[in-house]
């Protein structure tokens, strides 16, 4: 990868200066960003479209449409899609059997489900359909009273963690939660004045 | 194999293990003029490929989830390359209902590129608790006698902490520490309520340039591994000195089998299998250290059967695996809503945390013996896998809603973990399972592991130590935890806490123990184990310190022994 400044050269500078006696006043940025753009750019060099590695394009498509309704959009940030995470799913379900079962049986679960309730598959459903859906999985109450809900809910619970995994590990959900870090300081700063209780 | 290939050489030692208790024995030995050949099962470490220090978890396709998700039975796709609870072709076994977890680190430098780097002195009652309570025993050495080393090595590695006088949590020679966090704060605030002690944490983190090392720059990183060697570790800190001298052979990829003794009954070298070849190979050496880790040199020990040692070298007491402890661990946390007003903020700081609760009930009558600290955790960390699971858990939903309550609840979680002294008891123990090699023909070991009732008041004692406290700020404890069942107070199963100790005991009496007070063994005086083994008890102070400590004033010893040419 020759993007630049790489990570390192920033370990280097860091070393050197460091030893020097002379401590760096703030890594630069390039550290954390060298790595994201390298990303960036395989991503574009494999021409956008992305093959899912295990999943059926229908399969695919509906993880999709699940990631996008768990973290959509919105006034302050873009949401799991573009943060990849069905890529992330899908590339961790193409290397674990156990996912393999739960994800891709819990797809075939859930066009089950809204073929019998809804009278076809969950993607061709309206909006309004799949949030009736969505809603009856997402809740573990719904499973209490309605005990045919239960694989439902557990398969949705799962989808919601990996979903979470993979936006709060992107660029997008790391600034969206306002984290700031992950650099070199020549002294830790402490906590800023704590708000009175 | 045809033959075994032996090294003409014979070396002055023979260590066997690079974590820190070898890594300690290398740099003494060899800077006090000593050729040293050093064993280790793993590869070498290259911190500036290996270390995966400032990298992003987006940096990697996996995200720190690890290939099929499947990071999380091993630690964090990120951690300095530290070794496994499994490990592929190399088993040991449990005996029915003992699930002791083992891990092990086969890699230069062991399990000190990862640690946790709470570096904590044992107290003076430590050495003595035996007279004290009538459970365990004794050591063969005092407070006095460590002290000096406790010195050295603190003032080698350096360790941030501050002189608080009390007496069980002796103070060190001390880099000054990092300033507290805010949920630090928060906690020392509801402990001064509650008269429970909070100071500032002892940890193996240059907060200031020492000895040529870079201070910390405050990444929040160092299990991570410390590409500017910022934080202790034995591949960075203490084998460089030892390659220095010149006197240093590093073999890798040398799994340690047996140690060969000779007619005279004196160790002469070490047999190891080549992975690397796959070849039988032999060191020879006027004088062996095991440093492999407890649980590894009490199997090298009890796999160096002779005539003249049926039961194992060193073990004519028949102690050898016995005496084996973990650290009490129990864990929680707690959600804490004045954190929520907390401002965006840089809370990395050193990996690790800034202050700590040490024992403070050590004058009190408590319904179990002996103590435990409390470690902190939690706040604004960098975000990674697994860490909304519980959000997800309690929020459920989805969508703008579950989005924004974890704007709203990131950062606002405490976490505590409780690790406390076990007493030895006879149910717990290891041994050579005689149905089983792994996959270099060596056998392994068969553990025996089970808490007793003063394990399970401790955990108990945790639990509703960290619920009083996080009540006290005002907050909600999540943790729940049944009185039974496998985990009774959430008490983690045996070797979980990675602190195994005590499978080669030191004592004054031959009859009961493994070696003396200077990690010697009583049976062959040319043999030492300066890991984590020789421990008597294990107190609620991390043990590495202390593994140290103890293999400087062996080392010291050996020196010694060696230029009187008693060895």
């Amino acid at each position: 990868m020759s993007v630049g400044i790489s990570r390192r050269d920033i370990l280097k500078t860091l070393a050197l200066s460091a030893v020097g006696g002379s401590v760096l006043q703030v890594i630069p940025a390039q550290a954390a960003e060298y790595a994201h753009q390298a990303v960036q750019k395989a991503k574009a060099a494999a021409s956008g479209k992305y093959t899912p590695k295990y999943f059926t394009s229908h399969q695919y498509a509906t993880l999709t449409s699940l990631c996008d309704s768990i973290i959509p959009k919105d006034e302050k940030s873009a949401g799991a899609i573009e943060a990849g995470a069905p890529e992330f799913i899908d590339l961790l379900t193409s290397e674990n059997e156990h996912y393999q079962l739960k994800l891709g049986g819990g797809l075939y679960w859930l066009d089950g489900f809204c073929t019998d309730r809804y009278t076809g598959p969950y993607l061709d459903r309206t909006p309004d359909q799949r949030k009736s859906a969505l809603d009856l999985i997402a809740f573990r109450k719904n499973a209490k009273a309605d005990p045919t809900l239960s694989q439902g809910v557990i398969f949705f619970a799962f989808v919601r963690n990996l979903t979470c995994d993979a936006f709060y590990t992107s660029r997008i959900g790391i600034a969206d939660l306002q984290y700031i870090g992950n650099t070199a300081l020549p002294e830790f700063p402490g906590c800023p004045p704590l708000p009175e209780a | 194999m045809s033959q075994v290939i032996r090294s003409p050489k014979t070396y002055d030692v023979c260590i066997v293990g690079s974590g820190a208790g070898g890594g300690m024995a290398a740099k003494v030995l060899t800077e006090g003029g000593l050729n040293v050949v050093l064993l280790e099962a793993g590869p070498p470490v290259n911190p500036e490929k290996d270390f995966k220090m400032l990298m992003w978890p987006y940096d990697l396709p996996h995200r720190g989830a690890g290939v099929g998700g499947q990071a999380s039975k091993n630690f964090s796709e990120f951690l300095a390359p530290n070794g496994a609870w499994i490990i592929d072709g190399e088993p040991y076994t449990s005996a029915p209902g003992a699930n002791f977890q083992w891990f092990r680190s086969r890699i230069v430098g062991g399990r000190t590129n990862h640690w946790g780097r709470i570096a904590l002195r044992y107290a003076p009652i430590d050495f003595t608790s035996g007279t004290r309570d009538g459970l365990g025993d004794d050591w063969p050495i005092t407070y006095q006698d460590i002290a000096p080393y406790y010195d050295k090595v603190e003032s080698y590695i350096g360790v941030f902490g501050t002189k608080e006088n009390i007496s069980s949590a002796p103070d060190g020679v001390f880099l000054p520490p990092p300033k507290p966090r805010c949920t630090e704060l928060l906690v020392k605030k509801a402990c001064d309520k509650l008269n429970i002690l909070c100071i500032p944490a002892r940890l193996a983190v240059l907060t200031r340039s020492i000895n040529d090392r870079a201070p910390c720059h405050y990444c929040g990183q160092c299990g991570r591994g410390c590409t500017t060697a910022s934080n202790f570790s034995s591949s960075q800190v203490l084998l460089p000195p030892a390659m220095k001298t010149g006197r240093l052979t590093l073999i890798t990829g040398a799994m340690a089998r047996s140690v060969v003794v000779g007619k005279d009954g004196k160790a002469e070298g070490v047999s190891y299998v080549d992975k690397n070849t796959g070849t039988e190979k032999r060191v020879n050496a006027r004088a062996v250290v095991l440093a492999a880790s407890a649980c590894e040199s009490a199997r090298l020990l009890l796999n160096s059967r002779s005539t003249t040692f049926p039961d194992g070298l060193a073990n004519s007491s028949g102690t050898v695996g016995k005496y084996l402890t973990d650290s009490v661990g129990s864990d929680g946390w707690g959600y804490v809503p004045a954190l929520e007003k907390m401002p965006p903020h840089n809370h990395d700081g050193v990996g690790g945390m800034h202050m700590y609760i040490p024992w403070w009930k050590s004058d009190r009558k408590n319904d179990f013996p002996r103590g435990y600290h409390i470690e902190l955790y939690g706040g604004r960390d960098m975000p990674g896998v697994g860490m909304f699971h519980e959000l997800c858990h309690d929020e459920e939903g989805y969508g703008v809603t579950l989005k924004s309550r974890a704007r709203q609840l990131y950062g606002t979680t405490i976490g505590f973990a409780g690790r406390g002294e076990m007493i030895p008891n006879p149910h717990t123990y290891c041994e050579i399972d005689p149905d089983v090699v792994d996959q270099w023909g060596i056998p392994v070991l068969r553990f025996h592991f089970r808490w007793s009732e003063y394990e399970l008041r401790q955990a108990q004692d945790m639990q509703q130590t960290f619920r009083s406290i996080v009540e006290a700020m005002g907050g909600v404890y999540k943790t729940k935890t049944a009185i039974d069942g496998e985990y009774p107070f959430g008490i983690r199963e045996g070797g979980k806490i990675i602190h195994e100790v005590g499978t080669a005991r030191m004592g004054a009496d031959p009859k009961t123990s493994v070696v003396n007070g200077y990690c010697q063994a009583h049976d062959v005086k040319n043999l030492f184990v300066t890991d984590g083994a020789p421990l008597v008890t294990n107190p609620d102070k991390n043990p590495t310190l202390t593994i140290m400590a103890l293999s400087w004033r062996a080392s010291e010893y050996l020196l010694d022994e060696a230029k009187k040419g008693n060895i």
